[in-house]
Order: structure tokens, then sequence, then C-alpha cells
């Protein structure tokens, strides 16, 4: 029996009113927006404190996230909107036919070579990110609905950014 | 009513987690929706066949931008309580240049990574530790980057008062930018994808 085949992706536009008015919603509730990056510095400060509690402690950034230690570090509001991001692309995956054990990419390109590229742009991003305050959702989607100038200047980088560097790549993706 | 309602106290810290929970339910849901936990659909943004990347963010911009405007004029949303991370015009402009390029190597940005993991897809697992790698790397050379970090502080500030214009005019600036992208985009992707 062949599963049925995934449903096709929503509509830009009304993807986009969606995410702008759960953007809205935050906004609203919390008075802050949306964020991924946090929730991965709050995670590895936590598991760098259990391994070497030493290191961690005395190390300036991951202190920002461990706190005094009068709460736990992954008590974190980020923490919990990504554990709810994750919950949420599985539901919407499961409804549409679109969640099962995949690699994402060309048809040029190998296994090894592809997950060695997702694992050096996540650790580029990663420093991007962590320099800008923010990634594509703290600083771009966020910032960029509030009129934020530095959310702004980021935004255009991005695009420069990934334009400038999409030919050297193109043979991953094509 | 006032909001944002937490500032002004209608619940505490244990029940805005329940609220990040939600949000964020809401928020991959609709990243998922947009095709947007495939590293393919993401990276074509950057070749030019499928701009939904651009679409999808500025509708979303342009509908929470008009959110807040509107709920602010009626009174119901106190914008000067909603966070705004602070500007530094330098390590801002270079890392949003870094994370782009990361973006067309890895085919993820933070966010879609977890919707791409989520649904099953090994390489949104493998960047996912790439963040973790390169946030541990971050984390060992802060001290020596640090005052590039902190460098450039305006502070909190918008472009309406940057540039001395009436927020009106800068939420009809982004429309009008939106609503050319819209077109100019959908005419790119005609374009490049007659190409192939």
């Amino acid at each position: 029996m062949n599963p049925r085949p995934p449903s096709p992706y929503a509509n830009p536009y009304l993807a986009g009113i969606g995410l702008g008015l759960v953007l809205l919603a935050a906004f609203v509730i919390m008075g802050r927006g949306l964020g991924a990056s946090g929730a991965f510095s709050s995670t590895l400060s936590w598991l760098v404190n259990l391994v070497a509690p030493a290191h961690a402690q005395a190390n300036e950034y991951m202190q920002q996230y461990l706190g005094d230690g009068s709460t736990h570090p992954l008590k974190a509001w980020l923490v919990f909107e990504v554990i709810g991001v994750a919950t949420g692309a599985l539901l919407s995956g499961l409804l549409a036919g679109r969640a099962h054990i995949a690699i994402e990419k060309g048809p040029r390109v190998s296994t090894a070579v592809r997950l060695l590229c997702a694992f050096a742009g996540g650790m580029l991003m990663a420093f991007g990110a962590h320099l800008a305050r923010g990634c594509t959702s703290g600083q771009a989607l966020t910032g960029g609905a509030l009129l934020n100038v530095g959310s702004w200047a980021f935004m255009i980088m991005v695009f420069v950014g990934g334009y400038a560097f999409a030919w050297f790549m193109r043979w991953q993706w094509r | 009513m006032m909001t944002p309602l937490y500032k002004y106290g209608f619940f505490g810290d244990e029940f805005a987690l329940l609220v990040a929970f939600a949000i964020g339910l809401g928020f991959g849901f609709f990243l998922e929706r947009a095709g947007f936990g495939s590293a393919r659909k993401l990276a074509a943004q950057f070749y030019l066949y499928d701009m939904s990347v651009f679409k999808v963010m500025f509708t979303a911009i342009v509908t929470a931008l008009l959110g807040v405007t509107y709920l602010g004029w009626l009174g119901w949303l106190d914008l000067d309580l909603v966070y705004l991370v602070p500007t530094h015009l330098g390590p801002q402009l270079v890392g949003g240049l870094v994370l782009g390029i990361g973006f067309v190597i890895g085919g993820y940005c933070p966010g879609t990574s977890v919707a791409a993991l989520a649904t099953g897809r090994i390489d949104g697992w493998v960047y996912a530790l790439g963040i973790f790698a390169g946030t541990l790397a971050y984390a060992e050379v802060y001290p020596s980057i640090k005052g590039f970090v902190n460098a450039d502080d305006m502070g909190q500030v918008t472009l309406p008062e940057v540039l001395g214009l009436p927020w009106g005019v800068l939420v009809f600036a982004v429309i009008v930018i939106a609503v050319f992208g819209f077109w100019g985009a959908t005419r790119i992707e005609r374009w490049a994808r007659s190409r192939t």
C-alpha cells in the first residue's frame, strides 16, 4: 500500500497572514515577539553546565543563560516556545502527510555532503544570529513588524549574504 | 483593556510559559504549512524559482505591523511596552551577512530547522547540531569579540525615530515595498522557472 501523497503547501500569502497573526498575538499577550536562536543558547548552556559546570559558569556568554541558579536554565520563555514550534510543525506535517524520515537535498549532491553542509550552515547561522542578537524570527520577523532599525539592517544583509553566496552553493540545490 | 497583558500583570511567569508553548504551536504550524520544513523550498528563494520565503515573511510583517498600528491608535496596545531588540548596526549588519551565507549553505534558519526536525528531516537534526556547535564556538570566543558585539549602541530605536518621519508614513512605505515586491517576485519566479 502506498501512503497517501503529501498535500501541496499552503498559499504563501495565507500562511503569511497566519504567521503575522501569531506574531501579533505574541505582541498583544506577552509584549514580545517570536524567537528561536535563544532557545538553543539556553539548552547549550544547560548541557555544558551538566558536563563541565566550572567551565560553563566561568563563561561570560553562558552565564547570561544560566543566571544565578535560582531557576532552571530550561525554564525560559523561548525554550517553551520552541517546544511549541516543534509540536505545531509536527501537527501540520502529520495533517498534510508530510511528516516522514527524509533528507532534503538537491538531485546532484550526496547524503554525506548534504549533511556536512547542514552542519556547517548551522554553525555559521548560529554565529551570525548571536552577533546580531537574534535570528530570522527574533530579528527579521519580529523587529521587521516593529520597524526596528537594527532588524531592517539585519534583514537586508541576510538577503545580500544569501544571494551573494548562492552561486557557490548551486550544486547543492539544483 | 490595555495590552500587552503580561506587562500589565494579567498573569505571571509560570503562565507565560504556557503562553510561550501556545504561541510556538501556531508559529510552527504556519511554518510547516508554508513549506518551511523543507530546505529545498527555503533555498529556492536564493535561486529565484520559488520566492515563498519573501512572500510569507513580508505578508507576516505587514499583517503584524498593521495590527500593532491599529491597536495602538485605538489605545488598546501600549507599543512602548513591546520589547525592541537594541540596535547595534555594526554587529547586526555583519551578523545578517554571516547568517545569510549560513542559510544558503545549510538550507535552514534556527526556527525552520526545528520545523524540519520535528517532521523527520535528518538534515534538520544535523543542522540543529551545527547550531549547538556554533553557539559553543561563539560562547568561547565571546570575551574577545565582546567589544565589537556591543559597539554602535543606538538603544531601542525605530525607523520613524531615526528618519524623523511619522509612524504611518513608514507603515505605508512597507506596504508599498511589499506589494511591489510580491508582484516582482511572481514575475521573477516565472522567468526563473522558464529557464530550466
